[in-house]
This record gives structure tokens, sequence and C-alpha cells, in this order.
């Protein structure tokens, strides 16, 4: 899995970071930063979650990656 | 319960958008639709009153998926239809071409209808701004016009005429209130919020009603208020709330009480889920029947609505998250803010422009306030979700 992240999407929720702390982190304007860009297949759960509740539809994955 | 065979859901917007995803994640090999009143393939709402009314992006940019993630659903996509009526016993919604669709399970998931003012005139220069198409409407009157007068002191109004300002128009906002927001962040920070819009050039006119649109028979001309001021406009935008869109489900025998009436599983009766701006469930957690309108509940609801159509009999008691950018400040909310909560800022300070505030109701903390401070905010949630004594707040600092 290859994750992708929109800088100019995101709305600094959090919510990615909440759910995948060791994927997602947020700088001080609570921009997504992107931890792992290929994480390892046990978190690939809480990444799609991640991407599927992102408020500002700012994730993307690719699965095949 | 047996899994349905087949899943419809009525709406493709954000909401209805969630299901369709979630039911995949969930491993839902079944048949589904997604119906759709609008001819956009699903599309983002909140970019509409920023990014796109400024002129950022373009109106292409608020697509959600694009196609080839939609194909990948394998759904069944049918836009431009609206639904006109559903039939509960079977199963069934016939949409406005006459068109009879049919599913073992049905997701509502209309969203709302943007109120008008009483007597609203179909002048140009009135604007809603609800769709795609709105937002595209109201920026061209927006590009052409100097004057703009925004009815609503909401999130909504709020937020377009930030946008009007930040395009150089001389901008009035008018509402009912005592401050902007007052209803959702409480009279305190709502007043921070109006000294923002004041330190950007914004004409607050609050606490005093509209009385009339004034035109001259095609073009809007001004809005006169209760008090008989007449504001002079080019450009009028009326944000003054929605009301759920369930006027095609009064003959079906649904329970409708502003919102599509549901119980803890988000189930409106069997085999029927409502999600989103439209649904008005039983929240365990709180105990009471709630209804938001927000971007993170229509996915977060999504998600549960999906997972109660698989047999995972989940209740949905979320803490609701929304956001709002005004110029260059972004102000998020975790939990409640009730307008008549005790409020206690615990970081930083509103003249420093960044503070985090914490909301207090029932001797409990509630909610969690953030002005421009993303990662302390985020942080104190956790004292929403743990209830955290409302006595303990003095000794409280984001971790």
């Amino acid at each position: 899995m290859r994750v992708i992240v929109d800088l100019e999407k995101c709305c600094g929720a959090g919510q990615c970071v909440l759910l995948a702390p060791k994927v997602f982190d947020q700088r001080d304007d609570g921009i997504v930063i992107l931890l792992d860009e290929h994480p390892p297949e046990a978190l690939h759960k809480a990444v799609r979650e991640a991407a599927c509740v992102c408020p500002g539809a700012a994730i993307k994955l690719e699965e095949q990656a | 319960m047996t899994i349905p065979a087949s899943v419809l859901v009525v709406g493709a917007s954000v909401g209805g958008l969630a299901v369709v995803e979630a039911l995949r994640r969930e491993g839902y090999t079944g048949a589904l639709t997604l119906l759709g009143a609008e001819r956009h393939p699903p599309y983002d709402r909140p970019p509409l009153s920023k990014k796109v009314l400024s002129g950022a992006w373009e109106p292409d940019r608020t697509r959600l998926r694009q196609d080839a993630a939609l194909a990948q659903l394998a759904a069944t996509m049918i836009l431009g239809e609206q639904a006109v009526h559903l039939d509960v016993l079977g199963r069934a919604v016939t949409t406005a071409s006459g068109r009879r669709l049919t599913a073992e399970a049905i997701v509502i998931a209309t969203g709302l209808e943007p109120r008008r003012l009483p007597g609203q005139e179909p002048w140009a220069g009135v604007h809603v701004l609800r769709t795609l198409d709105d937002a595209v409407a109201l920026r061209a009157d927006l590009l052409a016009g100097s004057q703009v007068v925004v009815v609503g002191d909401g999130v909504l109004g709020a937020e377009a005429a930030a946008t009007a300002r930040g395009m150089g128009r001389a901008v009035t906002l008018v509402g009912p209130q005592s401050t902007l927001l007052a209803s959702q962040l409480g009279p305190q920070i709502g007043g921070y919020l109006a000294e923002l819009h004041q330190r950007q050039g914004v004409q607050l006119r609050l606490g005093v009603a509209v009385e009339a649109l004034v035109g001259d028979g095609e073009r809007v001309r001004g809005v006169r208020l209760a008090d008989g001021e007449l504001l002079p406009a080019e450009v009028v935008v009326v944000a003054i709330g929605s009301r759920p869109a369930t006027d095609w489900l009064t003959d079906s025998g649904l329970r409708l009480a502003d919102g599509v009436v549901c119980d803890s599983r988000c189930r409106a009766a069997e085999g029927i889920y409502a999600v989103g701006d439209v649904a008005r469930w039983h929240h365990e957690g709180l105990g009471t029947a709630l209804r938001l309108e927000n971007r993170s509940n229509a996915v977060e609801q999504g998600a549960a609505v999906a997972a109660n159509i698989v047999g995972k009999d989940r209740p949905y008691a979320p803490v609701p998250f929304f956001w709002t950018d005004q110029y260059e400040v972004k102000i998020q909310v975790h939990g409640w803010a009730p307008a008549d909560a005790q409020v206690a800022i615990v970081e930083g300070s509103p003249e420093a422009g960044q503070f985090a505030a914490l909301y207090g109701s029932g001797g409990k903390v509630v909610g969690v306030l953030g002005w421009n401070m993303v990662k302390q905010t985020r942080s104190l949630r956790q004292h929403v979700v743990e209830r955290t004594d409302w006595s303990l707040v003095k000794s409280l600092r984001a971790s």
C-alpha cells in the first residue's frame, strides 16, 4: 500500500492521527505529516479508515503499490 | 439477521458515498446502487463557501473520488435523477422520471435544502449556497458586483462573508443573533469571531431581522431590515439555515421530525436506514435524539450504517467534530459547544490569535474548541471523550 496526502486539501482535523498515529502526524498548523508512505499490513485497516473519514478527502491510497 | 442481497443509497453526496465505500470495506459483495439528484459525481461541500467561491479551486477539484476509484466500487451510479417516493414495505424508490428502483435495504442520504426568506423573489443577484452549481453562480455574481449583503449569522453566512471580503467586496452581514455563531459557539467565542470580521472590514448588523429584499422586478437592489435601515446590495447571499430534504418521504409512513427519525443503529424501519444531515437518530451516549449537519458526521455515520447493514448491530454514538475556516483563522470543535455552557480558555489567548477553550455543562467537559490551535485541540479532545469533571479544568493543560 502507498499513502498519498494532499496538503492543500488537508483541513487539519487530525482524524487520521487519532486512527493511525504511526502513519500520520500534524504540523503545528494542523497540516498532515506523512510518517510512513508504505505502512505495514497490520496498519492497513486503520489507514483505509483514515482515508475514508478524512474530512478534507486529502488522503489517497494506492493499494497495489 | 440476514444480510441484504442489494442496497440502494438515495443521495450521492458524502454520506451516501461513505455508505457505499464502507460496505465494500466490510467485504459486502451484493448489488449497490447510488442515486443522486444532482448531475455531478459525488463532491465535497465544505470547499464551496471557501476555495470554490474564492476561485482558489476549480470546481472539479471538489470531486470526492476520481472515475477509477468510483469504478472500483462496482456500484451502479444514477445521477441527475431525483427520488420522489419511497415505498417502505415494497423497498422501492420512484424517481422523478418514473423509474422504480428496488433493493433489500435502502439508505436515505438526501441531505438538506437551504431555507429561503418568506416571500423570497427569484430575482437575479439573490443566492443560496448548497450545491456546486450554487457556488459557481454566486462566484460569477461576486465577480461582477461590489456590494454584498449576507443574510445569516451561522457558519455558512460567516464563511461566505469572509470569502467575499477576501475578494475585496464591500460586505454587510445581517443576522438575528446577538453575535456570530452564537448558537454554535456561545456568546463569548462568537464575540471574538464578530470582532475578527469587523477587523477585516465586514459591517455587522446583528440582533436585527430582515424585513424584505428590495428589487426592481428583475434584480435585487437591497435588503430592508426590521429597524427600517435599507442596505443597498448587488448580491445577496441567503444563509439562514437548512431543513432536512424529506419532502419526498411525507407519504412514506416513516416518522419525520426535523429529519428521518431513526433508532440508535440509524434504522428508520426494517431495512431502511438514514445517514448524514437528514438523519435524526438516538445517540446512546447522550440518551437523546440528535441530528448533526456536518461533513465528519456524514462519513462516520456512513460507516456505522454500513456496519449495521451487514449485521454488526453497532450503535452510533460519536464525538461530533466540525470546523470552519474564516480569513486566516481555523476554528475546530470536538464535542458540543452549547450556547449556555461554561467556557474556559486553557491554552493560548484570544489576544494572541491562538487559543483552545473547553466547554462545560452539567459539571463535565462536553466540548473543546480550537482557534488556530490544532494539535492542542486534538489532545484536549480526550477530556470530551472521558467527560472530565469541570472542577479539574483549572489544572488542565494540553499534553
